[in-house]
């Protein structure tokens, strides 16, 4: 029987719609990414840590919401990887647990200001909650 | 002319400017944007995980309701044309996603993806043409040196918006030129601002807004021009130098009568 870290692995694999094995480890993702200086864990190491399984660190770091799906390293990507995918991936995978949502209806109000677009919101509660 | 349009969230509330100066622009330039009825909220960001189906059903609704009326679908706001334009690239090439979709939806009218999606800047450069513009320009911003700024949303994942060239655009810049005013290329035109980091992320959006601030400063830029009603919002909060100012607005200002 597979274990749980495998099929979680499989499972991020396959929703991302990324494929994790064409990285050839140039960086470039990380290189263009705006918040490379705020990640614990950039998005090479995303794909590479998802390539080998090594997932568990990435469920729990902060580093899941500092992406801000800006698709940079993904149209930069020379191999066509879309790490921006596999990031989105192990977010849902961490969000998707009970009792996991990074953000809730309850406590956004602190962050909110009286010219803040509708748009933050929604885009906020689309990444960080389910 | 007549275009189905989709507003979004926002354009119906705090940024009514963008909404409102496309629609009266439109009107000058010989074409209609007739709303979509009872649209959803396109949920500002597309959520790229292939077994999400519920978060992207309000852009389905949309794009049907284009097909059905047998027109392209318009958007303004750069996330709703992100959304919406990836959701339509989704149905169309993703059998086992629109097949999950359909069922669900289940009208009896498959969808996939037959609508024409357009972000209103589109619609300008390859249906009515810059010179239309240029025709009925008033002169008003003769001599403003304008930076476009088009953030990530209009531009990427290159391969489904085919907007414009991702690393070198001229899309913005071609409007500016027709609108009367002079365009300022700078570095950082196509990076993100920080978008919805604003809320849990200040700091990071800060850094990131003052760097395009100071890139477009060092061009020469004297106002900025964008989209998207966050970038607008994340630039303006994080102290601009510059004034930044909706695309619609600018074009607004060069068709107006009043100079």
């Amino acid at each position: 029987m597979k274990s749980k870290n495998e099929l979680l692995r499989e499972n991020i694999i396959r929703t991302s719609g990324a494929d994790v094995k064409k990285c050839m480890k140039c960086g470039k993702c990380s290189g263009t990414c705006p918040s490379y200086d705020e990640m614990e864990y950039h998005p090479h190491q995303f794909v590479y840590m998802v390539e080998t399984g090594d997932i568990e660190p990435l469920l729990n770091s902060e580093s899941l919401y500092k992406c801000l799906t800006c698709f940079a390293c993904v149209d930069r990507c020379p191999r066509g990887v879309q790490p921006a995918k596999v990031v989105e991936a192990v977010r849902l995978a961490a969000i998707r647990q009970q009792g996991k949502n990074r953000l809730t209806p309850d406590g956004v109000e602190k962050y909110l200001d009286d010219e803040i677009p509708q748009q933050a919101i929604v885009s906020a509660f689309r990444k960080y909650t389910k | 002319m007549k275009f189905l349009y989709y507003p979004g969230c926002t354009l119906k509330n705090k940024a009514k400017d963008l909404d409102i100066y496309a629609r009266e622009s439109a009107l000058k330039l010989g074409f209609e944007l007739i709303e979509v009825d009872e649209f959803q909220c396109c949920g500002g960001v597309f959520t790229t995980a292939n077994d999400e189906i519920a978060t992207k059903l309000a852009s389905v609704r949309a794009l049907k309701a284009a097909k059905a009326a047998g027109v392209p679908l318009v958007t303004v706001c750069s996330a709703c044309h992100n959304v919406i334009k990836q959701t339509n690239y989704a149905m169309k090439n993703d059998a086992e996603f629109a097949d999950k979709v359909n069922r669900y939806i289940n009208d009896g009218d498959d969808y996939h993806g037959e609508a024409e999606v357009y972000h209103y800047l589109e619609v300008l450069r390859d249906i009515i043409g810059f010179d239309k513009i240029k025709e009925k320009c008033n002169g008003a911003l003769k001599g403003k040196k304008i930076g476009a700024y088009y953030g990530c949303l209009l531009l990427r994942p290159s391969s489904v918006m085919g907007f414009d060239d991702p690393e070198n655009p001229r899309i913005i810049e071609d409007m500016i030129k027709a609108a009367g005013a002079a365009p300022v290329i700078y570095g950082e035109r196509n990076e993100c601002c920080g978008g919805y980091a604003a809320l849990e992320e200040p700091a990071l959006v800060k850094k990131r807004c003052g760097i395009i601030d100071e890139s477009a400063k060092a061009a020469g830029a004297e106002a900025l021009v964008t989209a998207c009603p966050l970038c607008r919002y994340n630039l303006v909060k994080n102290g601009a130098n510059v004034p930044v100012l909706y695309f619609t607005e600018l074009l607004h200002k060069a068709l107006s009568e009043e100079i």
